[in-house]
């Protein structure tokens, strides 16, 4: 959080000069008048001058734990944030109970959320951060359940000869699956298919490129 | 309902407070009417109405609990 104080004679000019200062705009800061314009006190001692204290929050995390907090108790979830920075990303850990309605069905609304706090903390910033938000620890579960799937598939793979089509996920949770499978020798993976449909493909290596 | 629209909706626009979201609703289905000022249409549709999708899976997530469908529309 950054802060600054200016005074000047109306209150208009004292928070355009803390918003050049911070160099920020004024949909960006929390705006509060400290002292209003004065009349002459007895016409001696000159205008009282305007004093304004402007803020303007430049922490990711906060920001989207505040556009988080906002929407989750419009929507009548009870949730507790917590703020994790890493190189690059910021996480977001929502806990709570019953917090099954953030997720959705395979992700649907966590996704919805991640992609509509990523743009309301852009909005608020400059810089672009990245947030990812988990509820509950969904990404790291279904994280770890897309490496058993894909490793069970590439075997039964391996034995048939066939390929086999999984069925549409998002681009990360495919990234997931060709990481996988990238280091086994006789199997490769694709995608095919246009969003929201693309699929990962798993099919045996072409025999030339086997040893 | 109509606060979920209204939070996001703010969030995302250069004018907040020209934000409206009305809501009329049936036993079975909420209708939702979310108006914003003409130069913020894209920033609450987004690409391929991406952003409107968005709302809409949020929305239909809060919906869940009374079991009734959500319709969001976008006006200027």
């Amino acid at each position: 959080m950054k802060v600054v104080e200016k005074s000047a004679r109306t209150i208009e000019e004292a928070i355009e000069a803390c918003l050049v200062e911070l160099g920020i705009k004024k949909d960006q800061a929390i705006i509060e008048i400290v002292e209003e314009p004065g009349k002459k006190v007895l016409g001696l001692f000159g205008n009282r001058l305007a004093k304004v204290r402007v803020s303007y929050e430049d922490d990711p995390g906060i920001i989207a734990c505040k556009f988080l907090e906002n929407l989750t108790s419009a929507m009548s979830v009870k949730a507790d944030f917590d703020i994790e920075k890493n190189e690059g990303h910021v996480v977001v850990n929502i806990t709570g109970t019953d917090l099954g309605i953030l997720i959705g069905r395979r992700g649907d609304t966590l996704e919805a959320l991640q992609f509509l706090t990523n743009l309301a903390v852009a909005k608020k910033l400059a810089d672009r951060s990245r947030i990812v938000i988990d509820v509950e620890g969904y990404r790291k579960r279904r994280e770890e359940t897309l490496i058993s799937l894909a490793k069970r598939l590439a075997d039964r793979v391996k034995k048939s000869g066939n390929r086999v089509v999984l069925e549409p996920m998002s681009p990360q949770e495919r990234r997931i699956i060709h990481t996988a499978l990238q280091n086994e020798w006789n199997v490769s993976t694709f995608s095919e298919g246009e969003e929201p449909n693309r699929r990962v493909v798993i099919s045996l290596k072409r025999s030339n490129n086997v040893s | 309902m109509k606060e979920v629209i209204k939070v996001i909706a703010k969030a995302l626009v250069d004018q907040p407070d020209e934000v409206l979201v009305a809501q009329s609703s049936t036993e079975r289905t909420v209708h939702l009417q979310l108006t914003v000022a003409p130069g913020d249409m894209g920033k609450v549709i987004g690409k391929h109405g991406k952003i409107a999708n968005a709302m809409r899976t949020i929305v239909k997530a809060a919906a869940v609990k009374d079991g009734r469908r959500v319709i969001v529309d976008i006006d200027q």
